[in-house]
This record gives structure tokens, C-alpha cells and sequence, in this order.
């Protein structure tokens, strides 16, 4: 297999208070191959949101710490300075949250807020923007484009603000796109035309896409691989097919029963409690007060990631081994 | 006799005018956030509600509280003609019909106990007398699943989840029949969610309640509700039995609207990559509502006459309404199949 497009070592992420430390990453490890959709799914605190920041550089520090490995086309971006960072993010990586229209700033035409962006990493005269901003918000379904540039953010809707976004994200060509919730925001059709330009861009481009959600049907029906997060760790990583079909550890196996399911019939498998916060994490496996096959040893050992499947890690003492 | 009954219940807001276009003597204009929407609860039925932003649903549910006033149309409660009462007179009706809000982190009061803000509701509508309130309270703690020690505690001790049972224990504090449930798990994460899930369930099974279930997730109105009403626009385009709405509905809008779920699948194929079978376009402005369907705009299926005068909601199979020319008398069900076939095929080779 070719090198990944993107490749994070032992990722940790800390906050130091006079409570002492908190950690709310803790060695994270994954890779996201070219033209690959990577899902990172968890619930709210589990800490998908701040190893995307990571990644990006975006933690302060102090009073966050930040170590590990994020490795971008082999260029670790964890030592790199803030000038180099600022060169590939927006160019080579290319980012969108939850909230587009807070991510635009309001009093700015759409066209002058795509051509900076691409004036600041594109050497093209003006005019030769101008055209491209035109071609990108063609290429990210906005209709009559060359007369939308000259609106305002406030004249589109959630949904076409999320694809001038997108379009913004695009516009360089990045090899790599980080989209952190990029749907919660947007109606349930909407959402499917923003989905599918991803997925379409993935496709054609070769992207590869970190996608960042909660939600496990926009993952499912998204993502090549998917990495399960709770409270800080990853406890599961499988190809999309078999972790819905064979998921490894029980947290996997208790978040997929808690989802309606489709004859709408009987009770959800809810999962009792809560996520541990930062300062309570239980010891052994951060899961097992919740877990309804815990084991006494689930208390005290801490389960390794390791191989129960067929490119099919989990951290679980009780799941089988592979071979 | 249904428990609820609405009839052509309406809520047009005036648009607010500027000095410049009121100087100037502009037409009135106003936002049909609902437009003549007509449905009934039975006791201990679950009515869905389900609809995208701006649909007009959360007005609904508000108008059926009398929490706003209705622009026209009509409110019957248990038999009795609710939509002309007095704020005095309404107090009954307060009694039967709570509301559970979406935001447990905003819907209540920082400054009271969990205790006080379920107490409340029961001095204020004197149906407890001051000594009993606690007992009342502790009880009502342990029917949504909190210990009798959150009485003490204020909202920001608690966590989501335990704060949308504080809300549904304060909707309960008063012996309602009818719940109008507010997006009330759509800031849930999804192991909670389907714990307060769960408990509505329970909760109606147990105390034979009603609701009206208002939300835009397909998936969580497919679990709790009996019956399903599909709204666009601040219109009903489509009623039906919760599995009939879903494996077969007939609006072309509740088609697309059930093909754009991610449910999660086999991982082999993805609804994203057949762009073809998605709804395109996006929803037109309720301000000067075009003539004809509202949905003609974004309808694969659209002819002449959508654009010209709007379809009622009417039977087109026992039990199963739907506001669409496609159902028009016996012609229509022929079309209707053709469309179907259609759409199939298009999911299919696509």
C-alpha cells in the first residue's frame, strides 16, 4: 500500500490546571490513505473533536500539551512552526465544522472570501481567481455561481453556506480534508446533497477525508474505515462493513443496538451511565462500569489495542484474538 | 372520541416592515409558518411530527398548548372547544397538556432546585397541598429514573440525560394526558438519547399518555410513534401508520425524505453516491407561498396542474392521507404505481 496521506502516532492531548492533568487524548494512532474516508465516531467527550484540532495545530498551548506523531504526506506537523502549518492548512489540508456560517465572515462578498484564501496560497493574477472562485462554487453545486459571488453570507441558506465551505476547503486542491460534524447543522436532505459532494470529491479528487461524527448512519453510509473513540482512547478500528457487522468490542456493540432500528419495534439497547469526564476516569478499561460483560480483571487491567479480526483492531480483554 | 383534535389550526406571523416600505404603502406580508393543518390524537397514541427546519412542526405543537394564538382554525381538548378560552379559564387545560422542551440545558431555571422546579408546577395548579409536595416530588423523581437526592441539586449538577428527566418530571407533576414532545432528545448523545427514549415509552405504556412526538430525526419517529404526520411548507402532506410511512410512503416528499436517512447499512454501497435519487433544490421561502403544491418546486413528479391549484389531504387508501394529484381518484393510484416503479428502478440502476 502506498504511504498514507496522513499518519498519527501515540497522539496525546493534555490540559494542565492546578488540579493537575488532564488527559484528554490518549495515544491515539490511525491512518487515512488517499482517496480513503476515515469515520471518527464517538459520543459527546470522547475526544474526536480535539484530535482533529491536533492534527490541525489548533490546541493552545499552554494550557494544553500536545505529543505524538501527526505525520502529512511524511512532514510531522506536530514540530513544524506556525508559518510552515499556516502554509498547508487551507492549502493542503482543507478543514469545515459544524457551523458554517460562523466559519464566514459576514461582511465580505462570498468571491473576495474564496480568492483570498486561494491568493494566499496560489500564485494566479486576480482576474485568474476570480474565474476559479467562479469554477469552485460551480463544482460544489451552487446554482448561477458567477452572480452568487458577489453575495453575502448572510444570502445563503445553512446548506449552501456548508458548500461554499466546502468550495473554500477545495479551491486549493488539498490532498487531505478534515470535516469535523459537517452536517449537524443542515436538514436531513440537505445534509445528503453535502454528504455526496464529499463522498463525489473523495471519489474524483482522491481526497482523503477525515470525517469527524456522532452520528453512525452518516458513517456507515459514508466512511471506508471507521475508528471508535470513547473517553479518550480508540477501543475499536474495522473496515465500515465489518464493524457494523462483526463489531469487536462491546461499547461498538452497545452505541449500534441503541440506534432505532428499522422495524421501530421493542426497547433500545441503551447503554446505563454515562462517559466518565476527565477527572473521574475509572481505572482498567474506561468502559467497564458501563459494560454489561465486564470481567473483575476489567477493573483493574487496562486492555491493549490489539488484532481480533481480519484488519479488525479492539481493546477489549474479552474479544477473540485473531489466528 | 379523540383526546385531541385540531381542525384547519393556522399561524401566520406578519413579516416586520421597514419605515421605508410601510412609507411607501407595500402589501402586508406574511409567513404561513402554519397553514391549515388538521389531525386528531387518540388517547395513548403517539402522533409523530416530522419535518425539516422552518416546517412549521414547533409552531404546531405550541398552537395545540395555546402557547400561541392561533390565526385561525380550531383546538378541541377531551370534547371541549379549547382554542377561545380565557388565560383564566385555561388552567384545566394546562393540567392535560404539558410540553417537554428540546434543550434540557436552557428549558430550566439555574436558580431552582430540582425539587422546586417539580414541586412548582403542582402549587401553582393546587393540586398538592404544600406538606405533600416533597413525597409527591420524590415519587415522581423515581418514575423517570433520578434519585431522591437530586431534589437538592440545580440544573448544572446534572447531565444531560438527567436533565431532560427533570423536564419530563416537572411535564408530569401535574397528571397530564397529552405531552407535546419538543425535540426532546435531538441534544442527546445517542446512549442517552435512546435511555430517554426508553423512558417515554414506558412512561406512556404505563400511564396511558399521548403525544405529539415533534421531530426532524426519521429514525426516533419511527420508534415512538403510532401514527405519523408528515409536514412541509406548514402543511401535512402525508398521515399515515408509523410502517406504512416508511415502507411505503406515497408523498413524493416523504420518499425522498426516507431516501436521504443515513440508516446504517452493509458498508458496500452508499445513498451518497446516487445523487440521483436525492431531493435537489432546498426549501422555497414561506413567505408568498407559490400557487399550487407546495412541494411542485423540488418534484421529480411535477405536471400542470401542481403548479396550478394545491391537493388536499385526503384518503388515498383506508387510514393512509396524502396531499398529492399523483393519488387523485382511480387514475391516480394507476400513476402512483407507475411513479413508484419509477423510483425503483431509478434507486436500482443508478
Amino acid at each position: 500500500m502506498a504511504d498514507p496521506v496522513l499518519a498519527v502516532r501515540d497522539l496525546v492531548v493534555e490540559f494542565v490546571s492546578d488540579d493537575g492533568v488532564a488527559r484528554a487524548v490518549d495515544e491515539v494512532s490511525f491512518t487515512v490513505g488517499r482517496g480513503e474516508i476515515v469515520g471518527l465516531v464517538g459520543e459527546s467527550g470522547a475526544g474526536k473533536t480535539l484530535t482533529s484540532e491536533a492534527i490541525l495545530g489548533l490546541i493552545r498551548c499552554p494550557p494544553g500539551r500536545v505529543s505524538g506523531e501527526v505525520r502529512f504526506r511524511g512532514q510531522n506537523l506536530l514540530g513544524a512552526d506556525e508559518r510552515a502549518l499556516a502554509l498547508i492548512r487551507g492549502k493542503d489540508i482543507a478543514m469545515i465544522f459544524q457551523n458554517p456560517g460562523a466559519s464566514l465572515n459576514p461582511v465580505m462578498r462570498i468571491g473576495r472570501q474564496l480568492t483570498e484564501a486561494m491568493a494566499i496560497h496560489l500564485a494566479e493574477a486576480r482576474h485568474r481567481l476570480r474565474r476559479r472562485a467562479v469554477d469552485v462554487l460551480t463544482k460544489v453545486g451552487i446554482p448561477s455561481a458567477a452572480a452568487r459571488v458577489r453575495d453575502y453570507p448572510h444570502q445563503f441558506s445553512g446548506g449552501m453556506a456548508q458548500r461554499v465551505m466546502i468550495g473554500m476547503g477545495i479551491s486549493c486542491v488539498p490532498s487531505l480534508l478534515i470535516a469535523d460534524e459537517p452536517t449537524t447543522a443542515l436538514d436531513v436532505t440537505i445534509q445528503a446533497q453535502v454528504l455526496a459532494l464529499i463522498r463525489q470529491l473523495a471519489r474524483e479528487m482522491g481526497m482523503a477525508v477525515l470525517l469527524v461524527s456522532h452520528d453512525l448512519g452518516i458513517v456507515s453510509q459514508m466512511c471506508h474505515r471507521v475508528i471508535v473513540m470513547y473517553a479518550g482512547r480508540i477501543v475499536e478500528q474495522a473496515p465500515v462493513a465489518t464493524l457494523f457487522h462483526a463489531p469487536a468490542h462491546p461499547y461498538t456493540r452497545a452505541l449500534i443496538a441503541c440506534l432505532p432500528g428499522r422495524d421501530g419495534e421493542g426497547r433500545l439497547g441503551a447503554i446505563p451511565g454515562m462517559m466518565p469526564g476527565l477527572k473521574a476516569m475509572p481505572t482498567g478499561c474506561r468502559f467497564h462500569p458501563r459494560c454489561d460483560k465486564a470481567e473483575p480483571r476489567c477493573a483493574t487491567e487496562e486492555p491493549k489495542l490489539r488484532q481480533v479480526g481480519a484488519d479488525q483492531i479492539a481493546a477489549c480483554h474479552l474479544a477473540k484474538s485473531d489466528g | 372520541m379523540p383526546l385531541l383534535e385540531v381542525e384547519d389550526l393556522a399561524k401566520h406571523f406578519p413579516v416586520r416592515r421597514g419605515l421605508f416600505t410601510r412609507a411607501l404603502g407595500g402589501p402586508e406580508r406574511v409567513v404561513r409558518a402554519v397553514d391549515g393543518v388538521s389531525f386528531a390524537i387518540e388517547p395513548g397514541e403517539t402522533l409523530g411530527l416530522v419535518g425539516e427546519s422552518g416546517c412549521g412542526k414547533t409552531t404546531t405543537g405550541r398552537l395545540v398548548l395555546r402557547a400561541i394564538e392561533p390565526s385561525r382554525g380550531r383546538i378541541v381538548f377531551d370534547g371541549e372547544d379549547v382554542t377561545a378560552l380565557s388565560a383564566s379559564h385555561l388552567l384545566p387545560f394546562r393540567r392535560k397538556a404539558q410540553i417537554v422542551f428540546q434543550d434540557p440545558y436552557t428549558s430550566l431555571n439555574p436558580r431552582m432546585t430540582v425539587g422546586k422546579i417539580v414541586g412548582e408546577p403542582m402549587r401553582v395548579h393546587q393540586i398538592a397541598a404544600d406538606a405533600e409536595v416533597p413525597a409527591r416530588v420524590r415519587a415522581l423523581l423515581d418514575t423517570v429514573g433520578l434519585r431522591p437526592e437530586h431534589a437538592q441539586r440545580y440544573p448544572h449538577e446534572l447531565s444531560g440525560g438527567q436533565r431532560q428527566r427533570v423536564g419530563i418530571a416537572r411535564a408530569l407533576a401535574v397528571g397530564p394526558r397529552l405531552i407535546v414532545a419538543d425535540e426532546a432528545v435531538s441534544a442527546l448523545d445517542v446512549s442517552v438519547r435512546a435511555q430517554i427514549l426508553n423512558l417515554f415509552v414506558d412512561l406512556r405504556d404505563r400511564l396511558g399518555l399521548a403525544y405529539l412526538f415533534v421531530s426532524h430525526d426519521l429514525g426516533v419517529i419511527r420508534f415512538v410513534s403510532h401514527r405519523v404526520a408528515v409536514m412541509y411548507l406548514g402543511a401535512l402532506v402525508e398521515v399515515a401508520p408509523a410502517a406504512r410511512v416508511f415502507e411505503r410512503p406515497l408523498h413524493p416528499y416523504t420518499q425522498a425524505l426516507i431516501a436521504s436517512i443515513p440508516t446504517v447499512g452493509d458498508g458496500r454501497a452508499s445513498i451518497f453516491d446516487e445523487p440521483a435519487r436525492l431531493l435537489q433544490g432546498e426549501l422555497p421561502s414561506p413567505i408568498d407561498l407559490p400557487r399550487g403544491c407546495r412541494f411542485a418546486s423540488r418534484c421529480p413528479h411535477r405536471f400542470d396542474r401542481c403548479t396550478e391549484t394545491e391537493p388536499r389531504l385526503e384518503a388515498a387508501e383506508p387510514g393512509h392521507a396524502v396531499a398529492c394529484f399523483l393519488y387523485d381518484r382511480g387514475s391516480g393510484e394507476r400513476l402512483a404505481g407507475q411513479t413508484r416503479a419509477t423510483l425503483n428502478h431509478e434507486g436500482g440502476a443508478s
